[in-house]
């Protein structure tokens, strides 16, 4: 079939490209060729390395904790993603597939809720992990509470809903429990929505600041993210050098897990946006 | 207990039986997890925050004191709070129009079926949005800087004067707008490119066949029928530059003269640094109001468009 398009040469939208491109690569770029500079060099007049060497990496690791700080960020990630999917999941299948009493007044409840910012409970929290749960300085403050997100029930409800309930009901005839069917049916026909949801919930716990910046104090406890912000200004110097590496090294483990998951990345920041 | 006699053949008598905890004790255990995290560590906090906000405290244990609307009035007149309101304000603007328009376009670019490579090109202009904002705010201070940074010796090349980026009130501004369109354009354009996936060709061809130009196209056609995730990106853009925190802290620290400070830095400074818990919870009431207001604003403004 033949369209009816403009012919305008695409060589314009090919340099339009390549321009935005560069523009979005060439800080990344940098900031991996100056990992490999001497911190003289990285104030220096070049772009390319002219002593290049992984000496910032192992002083990164030799002198700072950067290695308990990437194991901790692992721990908290993947924990905290496969907590919140399970959650998710669970609530959404509740929501999606049973009609019970004030299961609409719930829903309203838990939509309201993904409105409130987080910093307006922000101090009682806080006050909450030390005072009452002594979680300062635990992975515990970055994981439970993010087990209840309203937005990942919702996405896992509109996902659920559109599984036909015969599918439930044949294994019912089967005579499967309600938790076997939840883990044998469910789980396995969410796959997709999971995968997606998964890669937000651990892109936001991977990069997140704020919050394991007030909980998390002692340098052993901090996650990558912490430990790189905390060594700008520290004994007087900062360490670009030993931070440019950090900064690579914190980068890596989200581009492994994008390059391998790209379409259900982009499948889950889009859910919600289209249809308004 | 004797078995019900089986009348309805064998059949039927696998069917399971209407068991009430199948119908009402299930469900509720499979939301309950969510409901009991929420009114933790949701509910309570807020609830917590707003009885804070009319008290002095200092964390100490009983150490609470009640004053009333004390700490709603020495909000009033704390000049360093609101300004933190209107530098997001300030920054919204700076950058918003860039990233949006800037990411329509680009979807409008990648949605065309000649273009070779789409996925690369994709991959490469949201790749900004994974990294940590704390490795591009290091990064971009880097870049920035006045005197050795990679920019200005470029626009030095130029023949351009060196831009003071971090040093000049409204340029430290700019510099973390520049940051967020770094991060967040990719973002917009792949928001953008699935909804205009919805876009019948049809509807595009026709407008091609009336003689629309493509600049008509764009503005005519496109833009009213991406409203729906243009309203989506735009409330997310409005709450996200007033909850702005890792940004202008990496890069700027707040400064030159609290020029790129935001609410949440306020909020961080006053309850963590002064240790003022009362008075922290009442400026996060202030700001859940300010946006509140800023979305319903926005919403009205994006729904009166369309007549």
């Amino acid at each position: 079939m033949t369209t009816a398009r403009h012919t305008r040469p695409p060589a314009l939208l090919y340099a339009v490209l390549i321009v935005v491109s560069a523009f979005a690569a060439l800080p990344f770029v940098w900031m991996v060729l100056s990992s490999l500079k001497p911190l003289a060099e990285i104030f220096g007049q070049g772009f390319w390395p002219q002593h290049a060497s992984l000496d910032n990496y192992r002083a990164l690791f030799a002198q700072t904790p950067a290695l308990r700080a990437l194991g901790n960020s692992v721990l908290i990630a993947v924990l905290s993603t496969a907590g919140s999917l399970l959650f998710c999941a669970l609530g959404g299948y509740g929501f999606a597939k049973f009609d019970f009493p004030g299961r609409n007044a719930l829903f309203g409840v838990m939509l309201v809720s993904m409105t409130i910012p987080f910093v307006v409970g922000l101090i009682p929290t806080f006050i909450l992990m030390r005072n009452t749960f002594h979680w300062i300085d635990t992975p515990w403050p970055l994981i439970v509470p993010g087990l209840a997100n309203a937005f990942g029930v919702f996405f896992m409800r509109q996902y659920l809903s559109t599984v036909p309930d015969e599918l439930l009901d044949a294994a019912r005839i089967d005579g499967a429990s309600e938790p076997t069917i939840f883990v044998r049916v469910v789980v396995p026909i969410s796959t997709p929505a999971l995968a997606s949801l998964g890669i937000i919930f651990f892109m936001a716990a991977w990069n997140n600041y704020l919050w394991p910046n007030i909980v998390l104090r002692n340098p052993d406890a901090q996650t990558l993210p912490v430990l790189i912000a905390s060594l700008q200004g520290s004994a007087g110097r900062t360490p670009y050098d030993l931070m440019m590496a950090g900064a690579v090294v914190s980068v890596i483990p989200m581009l492994i897990v994008f390059l391998a998951l790209q379409r259900y990345f982009y499948s889950g920041i889009t859910a919600g946006a289209v249809k308004g | 207990m004797t078995r019900p006699l089986d009348l309805a053949g064998p059949s039927a008598q696998r069917l399971p039986r209407p068991a009430p905890w199948r119908k009402h004790v299930w469900p509720l255990l499979c939301i309950a997890p969510f409901f009991v995290l929420f009114l933790v560590f949701g509910v309570y906090p807020v609830v917590f925050s707003l009885i804070l906000s009319f008290q002095d405290w200092n964390g100490a244990p009983g150490q609470q004191q009640w004053v009333g609307l004390r700490n709603y009035a020495e909000l009033s007149g704390d000049r360093y709070f609101w300004s933190s309101l209107l530098n997001s304000a300030l920054i919204f603007v700076l950058h918003y129009p860039v990233m949006t328009l800037g990411g329509l376009i680009l979807a409008v670019i990648l949605n065309e079926n000649r273009l070779r490579f789409q996925g690369l090109w994709r991959a490469l202009i949201f790749l900004p949005h994974l990294t940590s904002m704390v490795a591009a705010g290091i990064t971009f201070r880097l870049l920035l800087e006045k005197d050795s940074g990679l920019v200005n010796r470029a626009l030095g090349s130029l023949g351009l004067p060196a831009v003071p980026w971090l040093d000049n009130e409204w340029w430290a501004r700019v510099a973390v707008g520049l940051l967020l369109v770094w991060a967040w354009t990719g973002y917009q354009m792949v928001i953008f490119l699935s909804a205009l996936q919805t876009i019948p060709s049809e509807v595009n061809e026709a407008a091609v066949i009336d003689g629309a130009t493509r600049t008509q196209l764009f503005w005519k056609v496109t833009v009213p029928l991406m409203r729906p995730a243009l309203i989506f990106v735009t409330t997310l853009s409005v709450i996200g530059t007033f909850a702005l925190y890792t940004e202008p802290q990496v890069l700027t620290a707040g400064g030159p003269i609290h020029s790129t400070t935001t609410p949440t830095m306020e909020i961080y400074a006053r309850a963590f640094g002064n240790v003022r818990y009362g008075y922290g919870a009442a400026l996060s009431y202030v700001y859940f109001a300010v946006v509140v207001v800023a979305t319903a604003v926005q919403l009205r403004l994006t729904r009166e468009e369309k007549r």
